[in-house]
Parts: structure tokens; C-alpha cells; sequence
């Protein structure tokens, strides 16, 4: 009988814990916290250290319905008029845990008040006890705002605040720091970039175990290779000892539904909605299979397959 | 490849210079970087030789199947990440025919495979191979449905029986196209082996229980002097799939174990965890899959993640560089421009899009550089802007007056407006602000 050598790697880094949420205990009223990183290897492969903590999949809940494809709507129908139902809803279809995007803030759209955002938090805190991730609109200054006040809307929760990035870091950190939230770093697809917003953010404070990073997932056919290649190069380097790389790994997948393929018909070929929900699917393997540890998503159906993925690759079907 | 000093010692180290290398060494240089060939020293030994041919194989073997210009190619890759170098042999998928089907049904079923077909940035896209299966354990039913498969399409074949009877009366009648037969296991390997020789076919092994097993396998098959060998692993779960097929590419091309070294092949079924298979298979080392049955829907997805991880990493992604009309754009629409990276690209676009004004998209052919980085390297100049102006024939098809420039290199405007003759407007430096900005202009 052929004897195999064995090939386990023997990875001189692991990826720091990050705790999501918090429980009574500490103040908070979330049912549990929800711990990810924490990796010795490679994604999923067990004989190269143990994954400890599953990947966790984030439902999308927006204040703000203009980006969201009518095909979603349709999945969810009235509960996403509200984000208390939205999150709701997204519980019952299986989601570990809540991202709420607070785009209603934009001030070139609604221009909602920071205070207005922060009650939602707080509504859809009460709603579920899972932890929230909490977004703001992507506009800089306004962000700023709003990070500080929901940060103080509620201060005992331990939020994912996002997003810090280079050029704009210090008030959403701060705003984070202040009540013990935790914080996205931000980089723009790129191993060094990433390594260096975590730099800034722990030169300026920010604990370790309080930094997830996303280094910006391409959807599939928009690039996904590079971001395929950047997120695999970021936990290999830390894996081999990059302590200022070894945070867990965050990707938000709803822009596979800009793609050209999810979102129109294409001449002599059916299943646009199937064709849809596959897509931001297969975006969310890719970002598991190359090292992600919490997948934000839009489409429950995709959702789905994706939990179903991390099943089959945990063993566990 | 052996290294230098590897090479080194199988040589004469006679210095004698009849290779057009001054020493012996710097011979063993050349040929480690493949610059030379071995055949030049007339005095290496035979022993030699044969050392030399067997640790510069490729540490996983390069396995073809199929005939004329659609064989597939399996194997040969030599990295355990794309980013390293690239991944060479794009996995191949198949989809399986049933024997038990009416001679007509297997032609319509073919034809049906074979009509999946989308077009996509310059390449189709489309399944590479036909799997037919004996599932009737009739001799005379699988050898008609391999030979009607056969005459409806042009793609390279799978031969799927467990029985080397069947197997020799079907592989015979489509020899000529080299079809992969699978497969053999413990215990029909000697007879389906006598079959793949006989007619130059290779081989897929499968029921082996674990690695150990399998590279028992492969050794015997090879003992049988077949070298092209394909491996199915036999994986249950989507975890056994990855961690099977990591172990056996780290094996080859990190510790140069040669036993099963050879492409690997996912049966991956039907439903959503074949998809699921086909694309860790893409990702994760996989070489063939054949799926039982597959949609279009499904099958898109699973083409353009193919299409995404088998791109050169080493060439920046580039999208063809031209004028492009968003939201309907019509004469008088601003035009802005950009680069041809594709990132930047998709970026911009999508948020073109968002703004749901319509404009007109230049694409500048920077050579694949993003914004900055073409600025920096002077490959975004006001000369090669109003270049791109011109052999697209921006200002006549658009009727536009108005040119917008990324804000981040707003420094070349003066000198823009100047040659382009255009009112050159200073955009947003941040795709994300272009939304707004659009409203504003309009």
C-alpha cells in the first residue's frame, strides 16, 4: 500500500477573534454574541488548523429602498418597508445576523437626521437579538455624524460600525471607540492598503480585536478575480505572521446585483431570477473559499445557497 | 523543474565547452531556467538522462482527451494560488447523457448541451464535453448512445461504465476521437486498463476510499503502462472536495509527489450542490466536472467564475477601449471619460448607471491602469485622450460639447480643453460622487 506524506502547513499566524454584540452581562441585550476569526489555516481546510467559528451571513436591511431590485422586493414583499420587519423577516430566513445600511441619511437624497437613523437602530435592536452591523450612506461627512450619534444611541451593544478609511477614519473610529464598538476597516482591494488602515486605526486606538476588515469584494464578472486573489494574499500573509493582517475578513456581496447578468434579460436565455439569485451566490463562495468570515447579503435565496455551502464545507452535510 | 545545482550533478563536468557554455555549471544554469537543451552535452550518461526527464516533468501530468480543435486539455499547472503565477487549464465541464434514453432523445439532449451558449467579453462560453452514461448495462444500448452522441457533436466525450465489457464494445466505436473512459477501480482495473491501451484512451480511476488508496491505484494502472490518468477523488461533501483536492495539488507541485499527480475529476450529480461542486472545482483544483443535469441559469454563473479565476493575474484586466452610450445616451449627452482598467471601468459605469442620466462612456485604452496609477505613468495624457476622442469618433457620434475628467487628474485640464476644442468640466474625484455631479450639470 502506497503511504501519502502528509502535506499540513505549519502556519506560524492565527486570526485574532473579533466578538460580535453583547449580552446582558455586559450591558447589552443581544441573546448571544457571535465570535468570528480565530483561523490556524487555510479556509475550511480542517487538517490545517481548526476553522473554530463558522462564517456568519449578514441579511441587508435598508432605510432607504431605491437601490434594492425589484426581484427583492419581491422575495420580501411589505416586510422591507420597514427595517424592523425587514430584520425580521431576514431572522426567520436564517440570517446569523443584521446589516443595516442607514442610506435614508444621504444628504443628497433624504437627508434623514442622525438622530432619525439612530431610532432605527435602536427599533431594530429591540426587534431582533442578534448583533447589527450598522452602515451609513457612503457620504463622508454625514457619516461621520451619524456613526457618533447611533454610537451613543446605543452604547452598551457592541455594533460593527462601518466604515473607516484611509482618508476618513478618525471621527467614525472615534465615534466607535467611544462606547467599545467595534469597526470595518475599508481598503480599496489592495494587501498593503488593508495592512495600513489597520495601522492607523490601532496607532489611533482602536483594539485589535475590535478592527474587521473588508478589502472590497468584486462581484462576479466585475472583477471578482482580483478581489478572489487579494483576499486569499491578506490571510496568507497573516497566516505566516502579519500580525496587522490577522483581523477576520468581512465581504458584502449585494453588488453582484448591479451586474449586467442579475439585473437584465439576456437575449435567448430564460431564468433571469434564478440566473440572479446564483450570481450574488456564487459571489458569496468565492468570498468564503478565498477567506471570508461574514458575508453581507441581500437576497435570502442566495442566502440560502450560500448557508448550504458552508454546511457541506464544515462537514456538516 | 530541478534546480541548477540538481542538473549539475548529472553532468560530465568536463567543461568541455561542446554545448556553446563555457562550464558544466553554466550549462546546468541555462537548462534550469529552460534556455538550453540537454541533447547539446553529448556526454551526459543515459542514467543521467532518464533522472533529469523525470523530475523536470511536470509535477502534474498534462492529460488530453477528445480530438481536433475542441480536446481538452487537463493538468500541467504548477501553482497552489493564482496570484503566484496563473492557473493554466481552465476545468473543464460535461454534462452526462443517459444510455437508457431513445436514440433520438440522446441526440436532442446533445444538441440541447451543445446550444448553451453566451457570449461574453470577446469569449463564448459554453459546456466543453459530452458524459455518457451506462446506466442500462446493455453493451449494444451504451454503444449506440456513445456513437449517437458522437455523430451530434463535435466536444470531446466521457465514457462512464463500471464495466470493461461495455466499456471495450463502446470506446471502440469512437476510438478515433479519444474519448476518457471511467472508470476503472480495484476491482476491474487490469481489464479496463487492457482497454484504455488497446485503444489509447485515458483512463479516470475512482472507489478508491482514501488517498493512500488511490495512489495505489495510480501505480498500478501505471505498472499497466498507461500514463494518462485522471483521479476521482469520490468526494461526499463539498468539504471532502476541497480538502481532497488541496492535499493532492499541494502534494505535486509543492512536494513533488508523483503518485497522484494527475487532473482530478468531480462527479458532481445534479442540484444545487453539483453547482455548488462545478464551482469549487473552478477555485479549488478541479479539472473536470460532470454534472448530471445543470440549468442555464446555473450555468452562467458557473462559466464567468471560470472566465474570472482562470484570467492571467499577471495582465491587468482590461475592457475594450471605444465610446459607450449609458441610460440611453443620445446626441448633446456629456461624455466622460475614464480608463480602460476594468475595475475602473465597472466602477464608473455602475455609477453612470446609478445616476440614471444619460452620458456618453469614454474609454481610454490607459493599458489596464486605473486613473492615477496611467496618470503617474503617463498613459493618461491630454494627447492620448483626445487620441481616444478621435478614433472613436466621440464628438461626431455624441454631438456632445461637453467633456468630463475624472477630478483626480484635473491638473491636465487646461491643457485638454486647449487640444480637445471641448468645454472640459472637472468631475468628481471619487466615482461615488458622480451621481450627484450628473444631476448637477443637467
Amino acid at each position: 500500500m502506497t503511504e501519502v506524506p502528509v502535506t499540513k502547513e505549519k502556519w506560524t499566524g492565527k486570526i485574532g477573534v473579533v466578538s460580535l454584540g453583547a449580552t446582558a452581562d455586559e450591558g447589552g441585550s443581544r441573546a448571544k454574541k457571535l465570535a468570528i476569526g480565530g483561523e490556524t489555516g487555510m479556509p475550511f481546510l480542517s487538517y490545517e488548523g481548526a476553522m473554530v467559528n463558522r462564517p456568519l451571513i449578514a441579511g441587508e436591511v435598508l432605510d432607504y429602498l431605491e437601490e434594492l431590485p425589484e426581484q427583492v422586493r419581491k422575495e420580501f414583499q411589505a416586510d422591507c418597508e420597514d427595517p424592523v420587519t425587514w430584520a425580521k423577516a431576514w431572522i426567520s430566513r436564517g440570517a446569523d445576523l443584521i446589516c443595516l445600511k442607514l442610506h435614508s441619511t444621504n444628504p443628497e437624497e433624504l437627508d434623514r437626521s442622525p438622530e432619525e437613523a439612530a431610532q432605527t437602530v435602536l427599533k431594530v435592536l429591540r426587534a431582533v437579538d442578534v448583533p447589527l452591523i450598522v452602515y451609513g450612506s457612503g457620504h463622508e461627512e454625514k457619516d461621520a455624524k451619524v456613526m457618533e450619534v447611533v454610537s451613543n444611541a446605543a452604547p452598551k451593544e457592541r455594533l460593527l460600525l462601518g466604515q473607516a478609511e484611509e482618508s476618513a477614519y478618525k471621527s467614525v473610529s472615534a465615534a466607535a471607540m467611544a462606547n467599545d464598538h467595534s469597526i470595518i476597516s475599508f481598503a480599496n482591494l489592495d494587501v498593503n492598503l488593508s495592512k495600513q488602515i489597520n495601522i492607523l486605526l490601532i496607532d489611533f486606538g482602536t483594539r485589535k480585536d475590535r478592527i474587521v476588515l473588508d478589502p472590497l469584494f468584486a462581484a462576479l464578472g466585475m472583477g471578482l478575480e482580483y478581489s478572489y486573489s487579494v483576499m486569499e494574499r491578506i490571510r496568507l500573509a497573516a497566516l505566516m505572521g502579519d500580525s496587522m493582517l490577522q483581523v477576520p475578513l468581512i465581504c458584502d456581496t449585494t453588488s453582484a446585483w448591479k451586474a449586467k447578468e442579475a439585473s437584465e434579460e439576456l437575449e435567448g436565455h430564460d431564468g433571469l431570477e434564478e440566473r440572479a439569485v446564483w450570481w450574488e451566490a456564487t459571489t458569496g463562495l468565492a468570498a468564503l473559499v478565498s477567506g471570508a468570515d461574514v458575508l453581507i447579503m441581500r437576497s435570502p435565496s442566495s442566502a440560502g445557497i450560500v448557508r448550504r455551502a458552508i454546511d457541506g464545507l464544515s462537514g456538516g452535510v | 523543474m530541478p534546480t541548477a545545482i540538481e542538473i549539475f550533478k548529472h553532468l560530465p563536468k568536463k567543461n568541455c565547452g561542446k554545448c556553446n557554455y563555457p562550464t558544466c555549471l553554466a550549462f546546468a544554469m541555462q537548462l534550469a531556467n529552460s534556455k538550453a537543451k540537454l541533447e547539446d552535452c553529448p556526454f551526459v550518461s543515459e542514467e543521467g538522462k532518464a533522472a533529469l526527464a523525470a523530475s523536470s516533468a511536470p509535477p502534474i501530468r498534462l492529460v488530453r482527451f477528445g480530438s481536433g480543435q475542441r480536446a481538452i486539455e487537463m493538468g500541467d499547472e504548477t501553482e497552489i494560488y493564482r496570484h503566484e503565477k496563473k492557473f493554466f487549464h481552465p476545468t473543464a465541464f460535461a454534462v452526462a447523457v443517459s444510455d437508457q434514453l431513445p436514440k433520438d432523445e440522446v441526440r436532442g439532449r446533445v444538441e440541447a448541451i451543445r446550444s448553451v451558449r453566451f457570449e461574453r467579453v470577446g469569449q463564448t462560453l459554453g459546456f466543453d464535453s459530452i458524459a455518457v452514461k451506462d446506466d442500462s448495462g446493455d453493451p449494444s444500448k451504451f454503444a449506440s448512445a456513445v456513437e449517437e452522441a458522437a455523430s451530434a457533436c463535435d466536444l470531446p466525450l466521457v465514457l462512464v461504465s463500471s464495466s470493461p465489457e461495455r466499456m471495450k464494445v463502446a470506446a471502440s466505436k469512437v476510438a478515433a476521437r479519444r474519448p476518457l473512459l471511467y472508470g476503472a477501480d480495484q476491482r476491474n482495473l487490469a481489464e479496463m486498463a487492457s482497454v484504455a491501451r488497446t485503444l489509447g484512451c485515458p483512463m479516470a480511476l475512482t472507489g478508491a476510499k482514501d488517498l493512500n488508496e488511490m495512489a495505489d491505484l495510480a501505480a498500478k494502472a501505471k505498472a499497466t503502462g498507461l500514463e494518462d490518468l485522471v483521479l476521482d477523488l469520490g468526494s461526499k461533501s463539498l468539504k471532502d472536495q476541497l480538502e481532497g483536492c488541496s492535499k493532492v495539488r499541494k502534494l505535486s507541485v509543492k512536494k513533488l509527489f508523483r503518485g497522484l499527480g494527475y487532473p482530478i475529476l468531480v462527479d458532481a450529480g445534479k442540484g444545487e450542490e453539483a453547482v455548488l461542486k462545478g464551482m469549487l472545482a473552478v477555485m479549488k483544483y478541479g479539472s473536470l466536472v460532470i454534472f448530471d443535469d445543470i440549468s442555464e441559469a446555473q450555468a452562467l454563473p458557473l462559466f464567468v467564475l471560470r472566465q474570472n479565476i482562470y484570467t492571467d493575474p499577471q495582465v491587468p484586466i482590461q475592457v475594450k477601449p471605444g465610446l459607450y452610450p449609458v441610460n440611453g445616451a443620445k446626441e448633446g449627452a456629456p461624455i466622460l471619460f475614464t480608463t480602460n482598467f476594468s475595475l475602473t471601468y465597472f466602477t464608473v459605469l455602475a455609477d453612470i448607471e446609478k445616476s440614471k442620466v444619460p452620458a456618453w462612456l469614454l474609454v481610454v485604452d490607459s493599458e489596464g491602469l486605473s486613473v492615477m496609477t496611467a496618470f503617474s505613468a503617463g498613459k493618461l495624457t491630454p494627447e492620448i485622450v483626445v487620441k481616444a476622442l478621435e478614433s472613436s469618433a466621440a464628438k461626431e457620434r455624441s454631438g456632445s460639447e461637453v467633456l468630463v475628467m475624472p477630478g483626480m487628474v484635473s491638473r491636465m485640464s487646461g491643457k485638454l480643453q486647449e487640444l480637445s476644442g471641448m468645454r472640459v468640466v472637472v468631475g468628481p474625484k471619487e466615482s461615488s460622487g458622480i451621481p450627484k455631479f450628473l444631476k448637477n450639470l443637467s
